[in-house]
Formats: structure tokens, sequence, C-alpha cells
């Protein structure tokens, strides 16, 4: 077992463990800092695979910025704790839950019947596409134009944000 | 080296577990944050599927994913902010004001 796969272990397992704890937990703030755990493993599992530049991105845009917000928007609205599990057990959320292992299913049904078609193991070749000097390469000359037009969105966002948030409904 | 199939199971268990947190919470914020989660999954997939194919394109998409997921984030968190103001809940049953 080299060290390279030990990492995807150990990650992935804290990944799935602080994404169980992100839709289980009763107190909006605890689920936002599991989530920021979350972020941060996913941030490694990008590293594994090479990818740099979006593991920085992943760590300062969601990690920080993303988060920032959310944590902000519980505390102005000052939430808090929601009434215990077993007071609000229904069967909706026996639905809910069985879809979702069925979904589950489904999906690791495809990934394993189909591993025919899918890439092998080649990955040492391709060790520099996930430079900053690549992806930014990349991003200013075959992507320029998506680049610019999320420019467009961003300001949109911003309008919409100020414009939602101000008005009294 | 780890296999491909490893990474896309763990976005198929990461993207189901936020698909379960959307329809099993009521609390619109977790409900967003579940969102996230899923988004999260999809962008391990795309970035998997880029260096084991050596192409560049799933980490484009993904820049361009997180992009929008900030513009999400921060309109969303806007309605909820207007909701709150109106209705003193961030229960998702208790927000039917488009129901008929």
């Amino acid at each position: 077992m080299t060290l390279e796969s030990i990492l995807f272990y150990v990650l992935s397992a804290v990944a799935i463990a602080s994404a169980l704890l992100v839709v289980t937990r009763r107190s909006p703030v605890i689920s936002a800092l599991y989530l920021i755990v979350n972020f941060f493993c996913l941030a490694g599992l990008y590293l594994t695979l090479h990818a740099q530049f979006i593991a920085v991105i992943q760590i300062i845009v969601y990690a920080g910025a993303i988060m920032v917000l959310f944590v902000f928007v519980i505390m102005l609205l000052n939430l808090g704790d929601e009434p215990k599990l077993r007071d609000r057990m229904s069967y909706k959320k026996v639905i809910a839950v069985g879809l979702a292992a069925g979904l589950l299913t489904e999906l690791i049904y495809i990934i394993e019947t189909s591993w025919v078609i899918l890439p092998a193991t080649t990955i040492n070749d391709f060790t520099d596409i996930g430079t900053v000097e690549y992806v930014g390469g990349q991003l200013f000359t075959g992507y320029l134009f998506p680049f610019e037009v999320t420019s467009i969105l961003l300001l949109v966002a911003i309008v919409g944000a100020v414009v939602l948030a101000k008005r009294k409904f | 080296m780890v296999p491909i199939q490893s990474y896309l199971v763990l976005s198929a268990v990461l993207f189901v577990i936020g698909a379960a947190g959307v329809l099993a919470r009521r609390n619109a914020i977790i409900v967003f944050m579940s969102i996230e989660l899923m988004l999260n999954s999809v962008n391990l997939t795309l970035i998997a599927f880029s260096v084991y194919l050596g192409n560049a394109t799933g980490q484009m998409l993904v820049f361009f994913v997180m992009t929008v997921a900030a513009a999400e984030a921060a309109v969303g968190l806007a309605i909820v902010i207007a909701l709150f103001r109106r209705k003193k809940t961030v229960n998702l049953d208790e927000i039917n004001i488009m129901k008929w």
C-alpha cells in the first residue's frame, strides 16, 4: 500500500464522516464547521490528483468566502437548535433515506459495470495539467469568453443579492 | 496509484449524502449546505476524469462551477434573509407563499 493510497483512504473516510455530520447535526453552526472540514478533505484529494490550482481555489473560495457568508447569515438570523430528532421523525425522512440509498446503489452499479470504458491509471504523463501556469494559460486562451462572461454573472449576483436583501417583501 | 473507480465511488457517496440532506432536512441553510456538498462531489468527478484523461477541460469546468456556486450562495442566502424577515422562520415547510 503506497503513501498515496493511504492518503486517499484517510481523506475520503474523513470526508464521508464530515458529510454525514453536516446533514445530521441539529445546529446550523456545527453543520457549517463540519462542511469546512469536508472542503479541506476535498482540497487534499485534489492535491493527490495533482490539481494544485483547484485545491488552492477550493480552500480560498469555498472554505474562505462561501463559508464565511454562510456563518455570517447564521449569525445574522440568530437561529436556535432544531427540535430533537425523534420528535420530528416522519415518513418523509424514511422515504428520503430510501430514495438516497436507491440512488447510491444505481450509481455504484454503473461505476462498477463500466470499468471497461473508464481511463486506465496513466497519471504520470499528465502531472502538469493542474498547475497554475497551465490552467491560467487555458483560461486566457481557449476559455477566454466563458471567463469574461463569469464576471457578468458575478455582477448580476452582487446586484441581485443587494436588491433581495434590502427590499421589504 | 488509486484507480479512478475509487474517486467515482467516493463522489457518488458524497453526492448521495447531499441529496439525502436536501430531501430530509427542513432548515433552509442546511439544505443550502447539502447543495454545496453535491456541487463539490461533482467537482471531484470532473477533476478525476480531467487528470486520468490528461485533458484540462474538466478543471476549467470546475473553475466555472465554483463561480456559479459563489453566486448561488450569495443570491440564495439573500432570499433566505428576505424570507426570514417576512416569516420569522427558515423552516421550508412553513414557507409556502408560492404554493397554489
